[in-house]
């Protein structure tokens, strides 16, 4: 059987399981009553039509492209980091903590500080998790789940009884002082011509922008990177070549919770301004379907997010306008990580089938 | 603490175990036979969601309880050709197959009840009752035994017992039968087992069928005996901590019925915050008694697990050699 060219195995595989993805969608749109097409047109005008749902769209991708990210640094040293999501909210409690009782003069001073913090609390929630696995071989996909409930409790907890001001009746922080405001798209020159009216698209965009560079040049410019790299392949290899094992799980998942707490610093300081319970909202378990539909690379992961944050604003609007739950968001998060990342070998087998057909059709001809 | 107390704690303990031991066994099968199932919540999120709306519509809760199997089953189904014939990611596909369960469940409920994901309460024969062991009555007043016999191990609903029995006969079919030889068999060394003409996708594909309907009666006992109804994302984890158990119990039947009833008292603890404060003296705070059991299934993980060595196939797809 002859292989994939490299530009269908990169572009085709993913693209056709997105493809596959979306019809089932469709059938299940269909199965409860309603009308796929209908879906698509409300996704499309509320998401990328105006610059109002852009500035949404843009919004949710930035959040996406860090916890996609963060699962594609555990993904290249073999390790399933479900944690993004706890570990984004412990991020959010970072930057409450730092935004509320640090006082910044500027917020580009508080932006880098709180960045700070998201890191290193998303880290600190990753280290235990990546302790365990490393030494006492606890199944980290199980612990980090674990991780993602105990997030959820301990944040309930902080924000009902310690950070919630006097009087207050909903569990939340105080609203962040004015000088941590970040400028959102349409507040910052250029972007502005486009961004008319306020949106949530903030800064914070190009920060996570930017990290996607320094993962592609951690990942594969660096020893480090490729110590991660080499771990992932083999582990018994990077062992024999002096690698240490538990270095390598302990950075890839520091640095990996570090990404996905770095996320708060978009929806908690740039968005909210104060930390509310569920603030992570899902994005976390969404960086899973990012990171696979994106095939493990920052240039995919920034594209799946773009995606991502396409179907995350174009799925509230079918909340709003249509009678097709808001749930209908994870179905298709579920259904992209199925073909993305199960089925790939499915839809790989379908295309060498197709490309031996073409490839014998043309011979055929040119011996004739 | 008085016996009371603790009585009432322990009959808690087996209620709230049961899932666990039918999601855990599951995953027992499942895993010996060589694939890994992370998507035992999403089979028996589905299978609540089912059995909640079939028990309703109809009234009976057997044909509800098939529904819920049938429901696991096509999860399974799924997850067996992505991991068995297309030879996918087993991880990848359980945490899929979890997400689709949960966002599809409250979409069907909504669809039929429209009662924002929820079904409605169920009642009468759309439920399982408790049902009164032998002589449990005469007994009571027996010291110390009668009681205990009167409320811990009897009066819960017929699904209880059926996992309690569950668990022997698994052990039965995993030592005792060809086919369990086999199934182990399967999980350790597939291309052994493909040399002795034996069907290595047969095999592993029943596996995953009988995950899924155990799967199927762990959910169905959610929704129609341990609660009256379908409520989103009302496992609550249920499925991770049943693979916790499982690798806790090293994959063996009896103790993961053990291991089960461990991580059943967790829970069970958790819901008694005045018998919890009464035994640390200190005002615990709610948010601490709910995270209780997912910080002792990590505990439990990292401290007494000692050396938990998973079968040796599992999460290998198997490829013929040619």
């Amino acid at each position: 059987m002859e292989r994939l060219p490299k530009w269908a195995d990169v572009v085709l595989v993913p693209l056709i399981s997105l493809l596959l993805a979306a019809v089932i969608a469709a059938v299940v749109i269909l199965a409860i009553g309603q009308d796929p097409w209908e879906a698509i047109t409300v996704m499309v005008q509320g998401s990328v039509m105006n610059a109002y749902g852009w500035g949404y769209t843009l919004y949710y991708a930035t959040s996406f492209m860090f916890t996609g990210l963060a699962v594609t640094v555990a993904f290249h040293a073999s390790l399933f980091n479900i944690g993004g999501e706890g570990q984004a909210q412990l991020g959010g409690l970072g930057v409450a903590l730092a935004c509320l009782f640090i006082p910044w003069p500027h917020w580009t001073l508080a932006l880098l500080g709180a960045t700070f913090a998201a890191a290193a609390f998303g880290a600190a929630w990753a280290a235990v998790p990546a302790y365990l696995q490393a030494k006492r071989g606890s199944h980290i996909v199980i612990t980090t789940i674990m991780f993602n409930y105990i997030a959820a409790a301990f944040l309930i907890f902080m924000l009902v009884d310690v950070l919630r001001p006097a009087g207050q009746m909903d569990p939340a922080t105080a609203n962040f002082p004015e000088a941590t405001r970040l400028p959102t798209l349409n507040q910052i020159p250029v972007f502005n011509l486009f961004f008319t009216s306020n949106v949530p698209a903030n800064v914070t965009l190009f920060i996570a922008l930017g990290m996607a560079v320094v993962v592609w040049l951690l990942l594969w410019r660096t020893r480090l990177g490729y110590a991660i790299r080499a771990f992932g392949k083999s582990e018994a290899a990077a062992r024999y070549a002096g690698i240490s094992p538990f270095m390598i799980v302990m950075v890839a998942m520091l640095i990996s919770g570090g990404l996905a707490g770095m996320m708060a610093i978009n929806n908690v300081m740039g968005e909210a301004e104060r930390l509310l319970q569920n603030s992570a909202s899902g994005a976390g378990f969404i960086g899973i379907a990012v990171a696979l539909m994106g095939r493990n690379h920052p240039v995919g992961v920034v594209l799946a997010a773009l995606l991502f944050g396409f179907l995350f604003q174009g799925g509230a609007e079918l909340g709003l306008w249509t009678k097709i739950p808001i749930e209908m968001r994870i179905v298709v998060q579920g259904l992209v990580i199925l073909f993305t990342g199960a089925l790939d070998m499915m839809v790989r087998m379908m295309l060498t089938w197709v490309f031996n057909a073409l490839r014998a059709g043309r011979t055929a001809k040119g011996a004739a | 603490m008085d016996y009371a107390t603790l009585l009432q704690i322990l009959d808690s303990t087996l209620r709230l175990a049961t899932p666990l031991l039918f999601a855990c066994l599951a995953g027992l099968y499942s895993e010996r036979a060589g694939i890994f199932d992370i998507g035992l919540e999403g089979k028996m999120l589905m299978a609540a969601m089912a059995s909640a709306s079939v028990a309703f519509l109809t009234g009976s809760v057997w044909a509800g309880m098939f529904a819920g199997m049938l429901a696991s089953l096509m999860l399974a189904g799924i997850h067996g050709i992505a991991s068995i014939t297309f030879r996918g990611n087993q991880l990848i596909s359980g945490v899929a197959l979890n997400f689709v369960a949960s966002g599809i469940t409250v979409l069907i409920a909504q669809r039929l009840f429209g009662q924002g994901g929820r079904t409605p309460p169920l009642e009468g024969d759309a439920r399982f009752s408790p049902i009164t062991l032998p002589f449990a009555e005469e007994l009571r007043g027996v010291p110390v035994l009668g009681p205990l016999y009167h409320e811990v191990i009897s009066g819960h609903p017929l699904l209880v017992y059926v996992a309690l029995l569950a668990v022997p006969l698994t052990w039965w079919v995993l030592y005792r039968t060809r086919f369990g030889l086999r199934l182990r068999a399967v999980g350790e060394n597939p291309a052994a087992v493909d040399t002795a003409g034996i069907s290595v996708v047969g095999l592993r594909f029943a596996a995953v069928a009988i995950t899924g309907i155990l799967c199927g009666l762990a959910g169905a006992y959610m929704a129609t005996a341990l609660q009256a109804g379908f409520g989103r994302e009302m496992t609550a984890g249920r499925g991770y901590i049943a693979l916790a158990a499982l690798i806790f119990a090293k994959w063996r039947p009896v103790a993961a019925l053990w291991a089960c009833l461990l991580f059943g008292f967790f829970q069970a603890l958790a819901l008694r915050p005045d018998v919890v404060q009464a035994v640390v003296q200190v005002k615990v705070p709610v948010p601490f008694l709910d995270a209780l059991p997912y910080v002792l299934t990590v505990l439990v993980l990292a401290g007494f697990v000692g050396k938990a060595i998973p079968p040796r196939a599992g999460g290998e797809p198997y490829v013929k050699e040619r």
